[in-house]
């Protein structure tokens, strides 16, 4: 069974069609990544799948678990977050209130100070920072506290929608490292992307998305020596 | 001396206004609406302090009973009439908003009639310090809304369900990705505004205990403008803004020349300050998210 199973899912901005049925698996353990160019429906699944944009038809299901009409801090509480595109992060809050917030639906809150440790040592920029308001962080250290943030609930299935949007090449090398280190230690990732290249690199399966619809799948390397996908995202 | 008797009338009206811009500006802050209906609410608390003053002649427990009362009003408010309009027009909202503060109004009078109630809360008589005369009643009401903004302060900044206020005021989707009931903190919201506006019909009515189906219009407008000036959303600023209006208030109605004047200077201040600052004295320009 599927940690993720996503079944024809059909999502309507009034009565534009921004999804047409797409389906979708992602597996315990994996990383698995979308690309697709802009407006092909990215952003507008990821939020579909954690319950903030409500679905036409199809369903959604989380470890056996039908969630498709869950609102979303439930489904946050079943174990799946997302950094949302554009990070997102609290701008009036503290980097420490930032990642107080994201352990809000940690039930035991005698874990805070590891989990707190740990994504201190996982980020040393945000410990550094702990008590910067989180507006004024630079947009790679932005998206480093919306990836701790995140990370501050334990979930079992973590989504990233375009983590590597704005930043140097640089750091754009330190976020897919830190994926991946974050897959090892057991998360499950679901990542979307226009970097196609560098998230194929690291995924295990890989979908590619187009006007609201799935047209090709496989394994990370198949679709990097696929040639449609070389001529679209690879840049040749 | 009249100078600071002046002053201490000011703050007395002014933490009043506070108390009521604190439920416009929380409400708008995190349910991004605006509330037209809060001022009835005070209105409501007051007829709820005068049943129990008639019945029982405690003015404590006629507070208690309109915090009680006004707190279940307004969550009742909230979940029938605006919740169902949740992602709707915010046109939509408004009116239902106008639409409920008449109906608390005509309830009222069909209830307790249009002619006015006399509540006499407590006399408490004046202080005197020398040539220094103050009412206790403005002391009372200062003293209690600076102790109730402290601690609103400090329960929003350091518990678990006031940091969740600021994060759905400030980003309602990415508050729900946290695990934030948006829905649960709403509700908390009216809830505390409405405890809030009970009691600035208590400290109204030991002002003056005239009691009418129309109590809470005019202070309602006034506290209105008051967390505009300061900037709406903003908790400090409700606080600023109430204060300056009162003292305001105070100052112009002790002049004989501008006293008839003093609404309309409230209100140009409004304008003016909104002429210098648009988005209020602490008001925060916030990007539009998408
Ligand atoms: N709130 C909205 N109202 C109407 N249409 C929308 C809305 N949000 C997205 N769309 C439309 O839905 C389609 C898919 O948008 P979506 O944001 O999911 O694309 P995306 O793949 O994430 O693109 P990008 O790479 O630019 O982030 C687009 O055509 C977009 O114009
Ligand atoms: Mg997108």
């Amino acid at each position: 069974m599927a940690l993720l199973e996503v079944k024809d899912l059909e999502v309507y901005y009034g009565v534009i069609c921004a999804l047409k049925g797409i389906s979708f698996e992602v597996n315990e353990g994996e990383i698995v990544t979308l690309i697709g160019a802009n407006g092909a429906g990215k952003t507008t699944t990821m939020q579909s799948v954690v319950g903030l944009i409500p679905s036409k038809a199809g369903s959604v299901t989380f470890e056996g678990k039908d969630i498709t009409k869950t609102p979303c801090h439930k489904i946050v509480h079943l174990g799946m977050t997302q950094v949302p595109e554009g990070r997102r992060v609290f701008q009036e809050l503290s980097v420490y209130e930032n990642l107080l917030m994201g352990a809000y639906s940690v039930k035991n809150s005698s874990s805070f100070k590891e989990d707190l440790e740990r994504i201190y040592t996982q980020f040393p920029r945000l410990a550094e920072r702990k008590n910067q308001i989180a507006g004024t962080l630079s947009g790679g250290e932005q998206q480093m506290l919306a990836m701790g943030r995140a990370l501050m609930s334990h979930p079992k299935l973590l989504m990233l929608d375009e983590p590597s949007m704005g930043l140097s090449p640089l750091l754009v090398d330190q976020v897919f490292d830190i994926i991946k280190s974050i897959n090892k230690d057991g998360t499950t990732v679901l990542l979307v992307e226009q970097n196609a290249g560098k998230s194929l690199a690291i995924s295990d399966r890989a979908y590619v998305l187009e006007n609201g619809k799935i047209v090709l799948s496989g394994t990370g390397e198949e679709l990097m020596a696929s040639e449609d996908v070389k001529k679209a995202y690879l840049g040749g | 001396m009249e100078f600071i008797e002046t002053l201490i009338s000011g703050l007395s009206i002014g933490s009043t206004y506070a108390m009521i811009a604190l439920g416009y500006t929380m409400v708008y802050g995190i349910a991004k609406m605006l509330n037209f209906a809060h001022g009835d609410v005070i209105m409501v608390g007051g007829y709820m302090i005068f049943l129990t003053m008639t019945a029982l002649g405690n003015p404590v427990v006629g507070l208690v009973a309109a915090i009680i009362f006004c707190t279940l009003l307004g969550i009742t408010i909230e979940k029938v009439a605006y919740k169902p309009l949740r992602g709707a027009s915010p046109l939509a909202v408004l009116i239902t908003a106008i639409g409920m503060s008449y109906l608390l109004q005509s309830m009222a009078q069909m209830i307790f009639g249009s002619a006015p109630k006399m509540v006499i809360v407590a006399d408490f008589g004046n202080l005197k310090l020398g040539s220094l005369s103050v009412p206790v009643y403005t002391l009372i009401t200062l003293g209690c809304s600076v102790v109730i903004m402290v601690i609103l302060s400090l329960f929003v900044k350091y518990t678990k369900v006031g940091r969740a206020m600021i994060a759905v005021s400030e980003d309602r989707g990415a508050a729900q990705l946290m695990g934030i009931n948006v829905n649960g903190i709403i509700t908390i919201t009216f809830a505390i505004g409405s405890a809030l506006a009970a009691f600035a019909g208590f400290f109204m009515l030991m002002k003056s205990p005239s009691l009418s189906n129309t109590l809470g219009a005019m202070p309602g407008i006034k506290a209105f403008t008051a967390a505009v000036i300061g900037g709406i959303g903003s908790i400090p600023g409700a606080m600023v803004g109430g204060i300056l209006m009162g003292v305001v208030e105070a100052f112009s109605l002790h002049v004989p020349a501008v006293a008839p004047y003093t609404d309309a200077i409230e209100f140009i201040i409004l304008i003016v300050i909104l002429l210098v600052k648009p988005t209020g004295i602490l008001g925060k320009v916030r990007r539009e998210k998408v």
